[in-house]
């Protein structure tokens, strides 16, 4: 029923490195690209001609910045940045590399999906805040973040996936993971039955983290609800 | 004549085309009640804004106690603090539980001590009927209660004028009267206040002057009983006829 192939990535552990090594890379990549993606979504809302702190050149500097990046298809920007992985990582090849590629190509898209949710806060509960004196940097911890939480959640499982589709992408400078496996095991190799099992895997992982993130992003949203007075 | 806390003077104000204000001035002594009224559209919501610099003026002054209130005023934050303002639909932080609405600015804006502003937020809680509802977020509140919350947020700040505007306007009929008799309370322990509503047998009652604003201008003021009663002006009797409705059948 399954090709010899199929049977032998699985004894020898491979197929189930391939899916630690998907989701590790995903979740690394994920991490840094928010630690520098969300500080850019909050100064990129901030600053607005909308915001609480508007600053034109500021914003116009980072938008085009995000947007220079943003408009490069995935697999061309890798390509591109290699130079840039080699003089961070030291190395152009592998996951240490590949990571590189996935926060350089994410954190701009991060900032973004941040933007939008952070311009989804009421702007009543804003001007409630500065009415009653509250500085700016008050008016982000306190009120822009959590209010935006939920859907700064629902962003990220959003990220998180578009991620894990860049990094099966990755296979094809080096990258490894289940992308890797079924461009170089199941593909080249003619065994589809090892493509479609790392089809099948990549969406069970997608899955759990859509209904994961999800669940959270319900747990932690004060605005719905049944208990209406 | 009492101390002068709030002084409008030649105030212009602009969205882009439009005029607002061409050059009002007003005056706001301690103590005093303020209530504005004026068919919609007239700037009263806008005059507010102006007040708390929520909105840019491009011409004139608003000082608080002397000290300017315009964003180029670095102290902008502290005087934002002695104005408190209660707004047509709440605005409280949904993420907060009443509680945490209440404590927000006075610990992290004023830098008070925490159980100190707990303390009075809870006591002024238990005075507007919702001790009851301090850990309850404000989807579980009706509009009543929540514009309660409301008050006792701007309350607890310890402002030197009080802003409201258009309180009860969001609210179903038997929830209005629950925040007018806050607001009533509040007007008889003596607190200055600028209170723009269309309730106009609230504002008789509650007021020291009133002023009735239309196109941006102060069209006209009084007392109350001078007002309502007998308006000077032939654009105030015609806005207090639209509150009057003649029975049916009196024409014939």
């Amino acid at each position: 029923m399954f090709s010899d192939m199929l049977v032998k990535l699985w004894e020898n552990g491979i197929i189930q490195r391939g899916i630690w090594e998907t989701i590790y890379m995903t979740a690394i990549s994920t991490f840094i690209a928010y630690v520098i993606g969300l500080p850019l979504g909050v100064i990129l809302n901030v600053t607005d001609k909308e915001g609480i702190y508007p600053v034109y050149w500021i914003n116009r500097i980072l938008g085009l910045i995000v947007n220079f990046f943003r408009s490069i298809p995935f697999i061309i920007l890798m390509v591109a940045m290699l130079p840039v992985a080699k003089f961070i990582v030291g190395v152009s090849l592998g996951n240490k590399a590949m990571i590189v590629m996935l926060v350089i190509a994410a954190a701009p898209y991060v900032a973004r999906m941040v933007e939008s949710s952070l311009k989804e806060v009421d702007a009543g509960v804003i001007e409630a805040a500065q009415s009653m004196g509250t500085g700016n940097m008050q008016i982000v911890w306190k009120v822009l973040l959590p209010e935006a939480r939920p859907s700064l959640i629902i962003g990220a499982v959003i990220s998180m996936v578009t991620i894990l589709g860049y990094s099966a992408m990755a296979a094809t400078i080096g990258g490894t993971g289940l992308g890797q496996i079924a461009v170089s095991y199941g593909h080249q190799r003619f065994n589809p039955d090892v493509t479609w099992t790392c089809v099948f895997l990549t969406v069970i992982i997608v899955q759990v983290i859509q209904e994961l993130g999800t669940w959270i992003a319900h747990k932690t949203d004060r605005r719905i609800g049944t208990g209406r007075a | 004549m009492p101390e002068t806390i709030l002084e409008i003077s030649h105030l212009r104000k602009l969205y882009d085309d439009l005029r607002v204000f061409e050059d009002l001035s007003l005056t706001v002594h301690e103590g005093e009640v303020i209530v504005i009224v004026g068919p919609s559209g007239c700037g009263k919501s806008t005059l507010l804004r102006c007040i708390n610099a929520l909105e840019d003026i491009q011409g004139g002054e608003i000082r608080l106690r002397g000290e300017p209130v315009s964003k180029e005023n670095r102290n902008l934050q502290s005087i934002r603090q002695k104005i408190g303002m209660v707004f047509q639909n709440y605005e409280l932080f949904p993420h907060m539980t009443v509680l945490d609405n209440i404590m927000l600015a006075p610990v992290k804006a004023q830098g008070r001590k925490k159980e100190e502003v707990r303390e009075e937020a809870l006591d002024l809680l238990k005075r507007v009927g919702l001790e009851s509802k301090a850990d309850s977020y404000p989807r579980q509140l009706s509009g009543g209660q929540k514009q309660r919350t409301a008050i006792v947020r701007a309350l607890c700040m310890h402002p030197e004028i009080l802003l409201f505007d258009e309180v009860t306007a969001a609210l179903d009929p038997e929830m209005v009267r629950e925040v007018l008799e806050v607001i009533l309370d509040l007007a008889n322990q003596g607190k200055t206040m600028l209170v723009v509503t269309h309730e106009m047998q609230f504002a008789r009652a509650i007021a020291d002057r009133v002023i009735f604003l239309d196109e941006g201008r102060i069209c006209e003021e009084g007392t109350p009983d001078g007002f309502f009663d007998e308006p000077k002006t032939e654009r105030a009797r015609k806005f207090l006829n639209t509150f009057t409705f003649e029975r049916k059948g009196a024409k014939n």
